[in-house]
């Protein structure tokens, strides 16, 4: 049997409902409740006619404050760029060589170079800039270069890229595919003399007859001594760093069909010349920096 | 009280109540569907923007197919960090001929709303067969298996025909060519100049260098269109959108 609920005072009623002689009482709000509730009625209003709001038949309320996402983001970007609009000043105007030894102007191209880099350039450097074997992506810590490892010719290669149809003055070379040139036997013995050239080759006697093939047809850029040329982009054979690869199948892969490295050009419309000095800097400074 | 009464009416009578709940829900649907048909202020005019071609909507079936959206959005959402990394804010317009949008929800990866023209096509190759080689620290699985998939465009007509059926403005010359076009976008020695009056700033080349369409084709041509149509140089924003 259901009890009769216990008024504790007299002054509280009942809402009048009941069922089952279930009764509820009718026990005011807290006060503060009450007031707080008031009080987000209030703000609702003025939000509504402060902010963009209601959508009407052809535009939705603008709000007298005349708050844009797009005016905020704007606004955002520009004090940002005019923050460091005295010191990307400088860096432009700065000599390159003459940055590292500015101590303010070097920490700064070094943060900002670093950020740059983040976001362009770690996707195929990697994001700690140690390269990609696999995709043929350059190693930037080391001081092996294929272009060059000098502030201004860091910067160029950035500016223009390389091998790429975008840009007129972007670095060019094309080594030969030579499967269509040397018969098979040539290729691995001039395949073995490479090898030989900082190790071990995998056939003594092949890299033996392969010094002439080189000779005749490697030479050419990549040097007598296989010590490489910046100025075609030839990489150095000589010194135990690969891009590719420096084993049998990789070097033969290389030789037979040749390789095409393309490298985007960062100048134009992707990055300010303030931003690829920075990076310029930043990865000059990041080990290799000549 | 007396009309609070009658309310009784209502909670006792299962049919009025269904037909007073659909009035009061047609009314709020109104309020919120209606004013979208004429609305000046959200979506501005954009030039430069054009329905897909035929290789790029396959790649964005692929695309929808592999599930890329659930780890990649596509929204630059107008705050400086979003800007400064991808590239200008999204416009309404440029996903004006995406159905459904892919805007996404969530990233695990980048946001791809500009990814177009970022990378070449050698590094899209890379990363669909192994991302961690190219980026060590991605979780993303590995796409290869795409390269291996050819495929003829034999439905691609329909494709278009039924982007048509909601809206994106398909012309009967282009539907006509579509399968024409499917194959003229990966042979750049080809007869592409109908290809590009039909759709401007197509990209035309091999995308995965190998012989035939592949997947990974159709792919990476979506992918390196994306972001790409409008030019941002000539392009005011209006700030009270």
């Amino acid at each position: 049997m259901a009890k009769k609920p216990q008024q504790k005072t007299k002054e509280v009623e009942t809402t009048g409902h009941s069922w089952d002689g279930i009764e509820e009482y009718n026990n005011p709000l807290p006060r503060w409740w009450v007031w707080v509730f008031y009080a987000t009625i209030v703000w609702g209003i003025w939000y509504v006619i402060a902010y963009p709001a209601w959508p009407l038949v052809n535009q939705a309320t603008a709000g007298y404050k005349g708050w844009s996402t797009r005016a905020n983001v704007a606004a955002e970007i520009e004090a940002a760029r005019e923050a460091n609009a005295d010191i990307n000043a400088r860096l432009v105007s700065a000599e390159l060589e003459a940055i590292p030894a500015d101590p303010e102007l070097n920490a700064y191209a070094v943060s900002a170079g670093g950020a740059v880099f983040r976001t362009w350039c770690a996707q195929c450097h990697g994001s700690g800039a140690a390269g990609v074997k696999a995709g043929g992506y350059p190693n930037l810590l080391d001081n092996d270069w294929l272009w060059g490892g000098t502030l201004e010719e860091i910067h160029t290669t950035i500016t223009h890229g390389i091998r790429n149809e975008t840009d007129p003055d972007a670095r060019w070379s094309q080594m030969p595919a030579f499967g269509e040139m040397l018969e098979p036997a040539e290729i691995d013995q001039v395949v073995n003399y490479v090898m030989s050239l900082s190790g071990t080759p995998q056939d003594a006697q092949a890299a033996a007859a392969g010094e002439q093939i080189y000779l005749d047809n490697c030479a050419v850029c990549h040097g007598d001594a296989g010590e490489g040329d910046i100025y075609q982009g030839a990489p150095n054979l000589a010194d135990a760093i690969w891009l590719y690869g420096g084993d049998y199948d990789t070097i033969r892969e290389t030789v037979t069909n040749s390789r095409f490295g393309i490298m985007p050009p960062m100048g134009g419309a992707d990055l300010s010349e303030a931003e690829i000095r920075a990076v310029t800097v930043y990865v000059h400074q990041l080990g290799g920096g000549e | 009280m007396a009309i609070l009464d009658k309310h009784a009416i209502l909670e006792k009578n299962v049919t009025l109540l269904a037909i007073f709940a659909f009035l009061v829900v047609t009314v709020g649907g109104i309020v919120q569907i209606a004013p979208l048909f004429w609305l000046e202020n959200t979506i501005e005019d954009v030039e430069g923007m054009r329905p897909y071609s035929p290789l790029e909507l396959a790649g964005r079936d692929i695309y929808i197919r592999e599930g890329c959206y659930v780890c990649h959005s596509q929204m630059i959402r107008p705050m400086r960090d979003e800007v400064e990394r991808y590239g200008h804010y999204s416009l309404a317009a440029e996903s004006k001929y995406d159905h459904p949008f892919q805007w996404g929800s969530k990233r695990t990866g980048p946001d791809l709303a500009r990814v177009g023209g970022r990378y070449s096509d050698e590094w899209h190759i890379q990363h669909l067969r192994d991302p961690q080689s190219v980026v060590p620290e991605s979780v993303m699985p590995k796409y290869g298996f795409l390269e291996n998939r050819l495929i003829d465009g034999e439905h691609v007509a329909d494709l278009l025909k039924t982007h048509r059926l909601v809206g994106v403005p398909y012309t009967d010359e282009m539907i006509e060519a579509a399968r024409a076009d499917f194959r003229a976008q990966i042979d750049p020695d080809g007869d592409i100049d109908g290809l590009l009056a039909r759709y401007p700033k197509a990209q035309v080349r091999n995308f995965d260098g190998q012989p035939g369409i592949s997947e990974a084709d159709a792919l990476i041509a979506y992918l390196q269109m994306l972001g790409t149509l409008v030019d941002f140089s000539t392009f005011t924003p209006v700030p009270s959108r």
